[in-house]
């Protein structure tokens, strides 16, 4: 019986939250008919959780897996492939494990994976991904030539169902683990200040048009009173003007809040790669032809020097009204 | 120390969208007019590595592998001019429209052809397809270890020490030799050939090795044996539907924005 496979990853006791987007995914294709949804997690103490939010069937490999690298992790996943008959897989792609596990997965099994697809469908009960290429000039959609079909998705790609307590499933145990030949020797958390960037439903970013990295003072107010976080395009970035952490786009973050204010981004498809999910978009830009103001719900086309202080004004005042 | 390292030519990632053209039919990117294909941006990184790792253990030999069409010449004859020894094309007109997972195929068995070596590095991903997978897929199919999204390598105790690039900050790991490290962008600068390196690098030799040398079938090569089938490649179109805001004054044009904003409830 086929199926689908999400792999589910812990981080700090807590399963990542890539994975429950994975499994609204593997819910809608369930529907089209890819057969049951599984989840693979470390941990038996997540598996209530993975339920509810769309597992028909939870595995249970041991905790110790969690943070380890790839190849700890395949025994594992060949053993709930080989249980669930899945001929789906599903997983984020994180640099702490996806982004290696994919393509390992991939090569072991002598098949192909699809990483950082942005849509994914069934036609004649076989995956077809859609996938953006060429720095976000370009989308190509593929299917795949061997019986396992792998896709990873970026954070925030696909949306998590809500949870439901009242859904029920299946838990199984599987005692495998392998023994990574990379030994990890230590890790390093940089905490950003305030909402972090991925999280945020709101996003004030800013690109080279702004002219002067000072202006990031002015966005990071916005941010603040929207409670929201400041992102940034990669040319503000390669310019030095704010931290590489927070750019936005296809070699930074994924980011999709409910608004977007791109002030003074031209909108190079490298960046709309990484925003182009946000709901709302508004566009600040002296350009009327820029990619940005295409895209987005409401524009001013103008000087931000002279729109953004009347803007965060006014909404100082909205506020105020409560 | 011997280091193989892997590079790519690809088209312009600069290509502004409006020269960027792609033809649906044959599924393939029309070469943008005087805009030359360049080294993929990671790749040079990773030369730099080499060279780093090289000096360090002083001696050794930094080789180049390239697969690609005669003009990924110039991707070697780059990584050349940095410092890089020996180069070799992978060319055959069977490579014409293969997939990564392929060109992993082909890369493994030129790796294997070349014999020696205790490390392989490639960049974090190439920037035309950004997939990222031929790191992993060629230490996959060598049976070694792969690291990818490496900030930092070093050599310790005859094993390769990286600083990986985390979703939100770094980790270190240490790995047996050998292995295939993928290099990201927070390595740092690659250093630029100087005019004399770059003349040093045209007497350089370039071997040439097709199919038939790394053993491979045409049942394994061309488009209709790719494991990633491609079904369509187009450029994305979109249907503007953008209000302007319209009033005398920009500080006019942004009470009116935070109002609609207001009113939409979004802020």
């Amino acid at each position: 019986m086929p199926g689908v496979l999400v792999i589910a990853e812990v981080a700090d006791g807590k399963v990542l939250p890539v994975a429950f987007e994975l499994l609204g995914a593997a819910r809608s294709l369930s529907a089209e008919g890819a057969g049951p949804v599984s989840a693979l997690v470390p941990g038996q103490a997540h598996a209530q959780e993975l339920i509810a939010r769309g597992a028909d069937v939870v595995y249970v490999a041991p905790e110790a897996l969690a943070g380890q690298m790839y190849d700890a992790w395949l025994p594992a996943v060949d053993a709930a492939l080989e249980q669930s008959g899945a001929d789906i897989v599903l997983l984020g792609q994180t640099a702490s494990l996806g982004r290696d596990l994919g393509p390992a997965l991939a090569f072991t099994h002598r098949t192909a994976v699809a990483p950082e697809v942005v849509a994914l469908k069934l036609e004649n009960g076989r995956l077809r991904v859609t996938r953006p290429c060429y720095g976000g000039n370009a989308r190509a959609e593929h299917t795949f030539a061997g019986k396992l079909q792998i896709a990873s998705a970026k954070p925030k790609t696909f949306d998590a169902l809500e949870p439901d307590a009242s859904r029920t499933g299946e838990v199984k145990t599987i005692d495998a683990i392998g023994q990574s030949r990379i030994t990890v020797l230590s890790v390093e958390k940089v905490e950003s200040e305030g909402v972090r960037l991925e999280d945020a439903d709101v996003v004030v970013a800013g690109g080279r048009g702004l002219g002067d990295p000072s202006a990031f003072t002015m966005l990071e107010e916005l941010a603040k009173l929207l409670r929201g976080a400041v992102g940034a395009s990669r040319a503000a970035c390669d310019l030095g003007w704010y931290p590489p952490s927070s750019q936005v786009g296809l070699t930074g973050k994924t980011v999709s809040p409910t608004l977007y204010i791109a002030v003074a981004i031209s909108g190079a498809s490298q960046h709309m790669a990484g925003m182009s999910g946000s709901k709302n978009i508004v566009a600040i830009n002296k350009d009327p032809e820029a990619n940005m103001v295409k895209v987005a719900k409401y524009a001013v086309i103008d000087d931000y020097r002279k729109v953004l202080p009347a803007f965060i004004e006014e909404v100082k005042k909205l506020k105020a009204q409560g | 120390m011997n280091i193989i390292v892997c590079v790519k030519q690809i088209p312009d990632p600069e290509t502004p969208a409006s020269s960027f053209r792609v033809d649906e039919a044959a599924k393939k990117v029309v070469p943008a007019q005087g805009i030359p294909p360049v080294v993929n941006p990671y790749d040079p990184q990773a030369t730099e590595a080499a060279l780093r790792l090289k000096e360090a253990a002083g001696g050794g030999k930094v080789t180049v592998i390239s697969l690609g069409p005669e003009s990924a010449r110039d991707a070697i004859k780059h990584a050349l001019a940095m410092g890089a020894d020996e180069g070799i094309l992978l060319n055959d007109p069977g490579f014409e429209g293969i997939d990564n997972f392929q060109t992993a195929v082909a890369l493994a068995k030129a790796i294997e052809k070349v014999g020696q070596y205790d490390l392989i590095l490639m960049g974090r991903a190439a920037a035309d397809w950004d997939m990222g997978v031929v790191p992993m897929g060629v230490a996959t199919l060598l049976g070694i270890p792969c690291v990818s999204i490496a900030k930092a390598i070093e050599r310790v105790d005859g094993k390769v020490r990286v600083t990986r690039v985390l979703d939100d900050g770094f980790q270190t790991v240490e790995a047996p030799l050998p292995a295939v490290v993928s290099v990201s962008n927070e390595f740092g600068e690659p250093r630029y050939p100087q005019l004399r390196q770059i003349m040093l690098a045209a007497k350089k030799t370039v071997q040439v090795w097709n199919a038939a040398d790394l053993g491979l079938s045409p049942d394994q090569l061309g488009e209709g044996n790719r494991w990633l089938k491609l079904e369509a490649l187009y450029v994305p179109k979109v249907e503007s539907k953008v209000e302007i805001i319209e009033a005398d004054t920009p500080e006019e044009k942004a009470r009116i924005l935070a109002q609609k904003l207001r009113a939409d409830k979004l802020i």
